[in-house]
C-alpha cells in the first residue's frame, strides 16, 4: 500500500485537524464526538442541515459545509458509518429554531445511526426529518435487498436543499424538496480498480488488468456485472442507458448532468466521458442545462466514474445556481 | 437463585472477551458477504465497555445494561452498533431499578432486547442476520423455563438454539444489509451478526449458569 498518511490509525483524525487548519474561516471542527460544522452555527430561524457518513468520500460530507449548504457533517472512520452521539451534536449545534433535516444515504449502519439519533434528538425537543436518498439503479432487486444505494444524488441534494433552508423555507418545504430531488435523480458508478482501505492495506476487491466492474459501489461494492476494458464511449452507453430508462428521462427533458470521479480518475477523462454523456443525450432529445464535473463523491483512490441525471424544473435550477460558499463547493457568494 | 448484579457483569467481560479471541474470525465472516468490519467494530466497542465497566459504581442491573448499550451505539457504528446497542438499551429497560434477575426476568429482558433488535433493524427470521439467532434463543429459554428446567439447563438450551439459528444462516440468500446486495452469492456464508449474536448468549450460559450450579 502506498499512501500519503501517517498511521492508518490516525487518517480521520488528522483529516479533520487538517480541514479545521485549512478552512478556519468557513468552519469549525468539533472533536469527541467529531463533528464538522458551520462556521456561523446556529443560523437563528433557518433550517439546519445533517448530513454524515463513512469518510473516504471527500469533499462529501465534509467539504460541503457553509452557506448554502450543510450545516454540519458527521465523519465516520473510512467506509463506516458515523454513530448517534455523533449526530445528536451535530443537530444541537446547528439548530436554529427552525428544526434540522437529516440526509441520509442508503446504507443499513447509515440509516440505523440516523434514526436513533433522530429519536435522541427528539427526546430533547429538536424537531427533525429525515429524507433517506437511495438514487443508484445499479442495484435491481430492490425489494429483495436493503435498497437502492445513495450516491450522486447526495450532492445535488445537499446543495439544493441548503439554498432552499437559505431562503428561509421550513422544515417540512426542505424535506419535500430534498425527497423531490431523490425522486428526479438516478445515478451509476463503474471502477478501472479497487480502492484501498487503510486500516486494511489491501484492495478491497481483485480486478484484472484488462477488467472493469459497472455498476460498483461507492465502497466497492459489487456491480451488476464484470466486462473488458471498452472505449469512454460504450462506458457512457453502458452507465447512462439503466439511468434514463430507470426514470425514465425523456425527449424534451432539461437536466443536470453530473460526471464524478470515484478519486482516481483525472478531469481530462471526465470532460472525455462528458463529451460523450452529451452526444449520447441529444440523441435522445434531452438536454443538459447544468453540468457538474469533477471528484465530488469519491471512494479514496478509485479509478473510475459515476454518472448522475437530475431532471431540473424551475425551482430545482434556480435553487443549484443559488450562490454557495464551502471548501468544496462555491460560486456566486 | 437469581442472577446478580455481578453476574451479569461476567457475562458482559466474558462477551468482550468471546468477541477479541473472534475478533478476525467474525471480519473474515464479513468479508466474505460484508464490509469487512464487523470483528474489528465489535472489538472496539467491547472495549470500550470494559473501560465503563471498571470505572462503573454499583448500581442496579438496568442501569448496567443501559451503560453497555449506550457505550456501544457511540463506539461501534456500522449496523452492529444500533443494533447491539438497542439490544442492551431494551435490555436495561426491562431490568430498571433491579438489583438481580429472576429466572423469568432474564427471560423477559432478553425478549424486550431481541424484540427492540427487531423493531430497529426490521429483519424477520430468514433474512440471515442475527435475528436468526437471537429469536431461537428467546424461544428457547422462555419454553425451558415454562417446562420446568432450572436456569442453567434453560441457558444452555438457549445457546443452543442460537448455535443452531447462526449455522442454519449458511445456505440463506441475504434480504438485509450489505450481504444483500449479493443475492444468491450471499448463500453458503454463515451471518457475522449471527455469529457474534451465538458468542453473546454462549456468553451467558458460560457465566450466568456457572455460578449459579456453584452456589449450590
Amino acid at each position: 500500500m502506498k499512501k500519503l498518511i501517517n498511521d492508518p490509525a490516525d487518517v480521520v483524525k488528522e483529516g479533520l485537524q487538517g480541514i479545521a487548519a485549512a478552512h478556519a474561516d468557513r468552519v469549525r471542527v468539533m472533536t469527541d464526538p467529531n463533528v464538522i460544522v458551520r462556521a456561523d452555527a446556529p443560523v437563528q430561524g433557518k433550517v439546519g442541515l445533517v448530513s454524515g457518513g463513512g469518510s473516504g468520500h471527500e469533499p462529501m460530507h465534509g467539504g460541503f459545509v457553509g452557506m448554502g449548504m450543510l450545516d454540519a457533517a458527521c465523519p465516520g472512520e473510512v467506509f463506516t458509518s458515523p454513530t448517534p452521539d455523533q449526530m445528536l451534536a451535530a443537530t444541537k449545534a446547528v439548530d436554529g429554531g427552525a428544526g434540522v433535516l437529516h440526509i441520509v444515504k442508503n446504507y443499513t449502519g447509515d440509516v440505523l445511526n440516523f434514526e436513533m439519533a433522530a429519536d435522541l434528538a427528539r427526546d430533547e425537543k429538536i424537531e427533525v426529518e429525515a429524507v433517506v436518498i437511495d438514487d443508484d439503479v445499479a442495484v435491481q432487486d430492490s425489494l429483495y435487498t436493503a435498497g437502492r444505494r445513495g450516491v450522486g444524488t447526495t450532492v445535488l441534494a445537499e446543495k439544493i436543499c441548503g439554498a432552499a433552508a437559505e431562503q428561509r423555507r421550513s422544515l417540512a418545504e426542505v424535506a419535500g424538496l430534498c425527497r423531490k430531488v431523490n425522486a428526479n435523480g438516478r445515478s451509476m458508478g463503474m471502477a478501472l480498480t479497487s480502492c484501498i482501505v487503510p486500516a486494511a492495506g489491501n484492495p478491497t476487491f481483485e480486478l484484472g488488468p484488462a477488467e472493469m466492474e459497472i455498476g460498483i459501489g461507492i465502497h466497492g461494492e459489487p456491480g451488476r456485472e464484470r466486462r473488458q476494458m471498452a472505449p469512454a464511449r460504450e462506458v457512457v452507453e453502458m452507465l447512462a442507458t439503466p439511468i434514463v430508462e430507470d426514470l425514465p428521462f425523456r425527449s424534451g427533458d432539461r437536466v443536470l448532468a453530473f460526471v464524478n470521479s470515484m478519486g482516481g480518475t483525472p478531469l481530462i477523462e471526465l470532460y472525455v466521458l462528458y463529451n460523450d454523456l452529451r452526444k449520447f443525450l441529444a440523441a435522445r432529445g434531452i438536454e443538459p442545462v447544468r453540468t457538474l464535473i469533477g471528484p465530488y463523491i469519491t471512494s479514496l483512490e478509485m479509478q473510475g466514474c459515476s454518472i448522475t441525471l437530475l431532471k431540473l424544473d424551475e425551482e430545482l435550477t434556480a435553487l443549484w445556481d443559488a450562490p454557495v460558499d464551502t471548501p468544496g463547493l462555491r460560486w456566486g457568494a | 437463585m437469581p442472577i446478580s448484579d455481578s453476574q451479569i457483569s461476567d457475562w458482559i467481560r466474558a462477551f468482550a472477551a468471546a468477541v477479541a479471541e473472534n475478533k478476525k474470525y467474525l471480519t473474515e465472516l464479513d468479508s466474505a458477504i460484508g464490509d469487512a468490519d464487523h470483528g474489528i467494530n465489535m472489538s472496539r466497542g467491547m472495549q470500550a465497555v470494559l473501560a465503563k465497566l471498571d470505572a462503573r459504581q454499583a448500581a442496579d442491573i438496568g442501569d448496567l445494561l443501559k451503560t453497555v448499550g449506550m457505550t456501544l451505539v457511540s463506539t461501534v457504528g456500522g449496523a452492529g452498533g444500533p443494533l447491539y446497542g438497542t439490544l442492551f438499551l431494551q435490555m436495561g429497560t426491562s431490568a430498571a431499578g433491579k438489583p438481580e434477575l429472576s429466572d423469568d426476568e432474564w427471560a423477559a429482558a432478553l425478549a424486550a432486547g431481541v424484540a427492540g433488535v427487531q423493531r430497529r433493524g426490521k429483519a424477520e427470521p430468514g433474512d440471515k442476520t442475527m435475528i436468526d439467532a437471537l429469536v431461537p434463543a428467546v424461544e428457547a429459554v422462555k419454553s425451558a423455563l415454562a417446562e420446568g428446567s432450572a436456569l442453567d439447563e434453560a441457558l444452555r438450551r438457549s445457546a443452543e438454539a442460537a448455535r443452531e439459528g447462526m449455522t442454519a444462516t449458511i445456505p440463506l440468500v441475504a434480504r438485509k444489509g450489505r450481504a444483500s446486495y449479493l443475492g444468491e452469492r450471499s448463500a453458503n456464508h454463515q451471518d457475522p451478526g449471527a455469529t457474534s449474536s451465538w458468542l453473546l448468549l454462549q456468553a451467558a450460559a458460560d457465566t450466568l449458569a456457572a455460578k449459579d450450579s456453584q452456589q449450590r
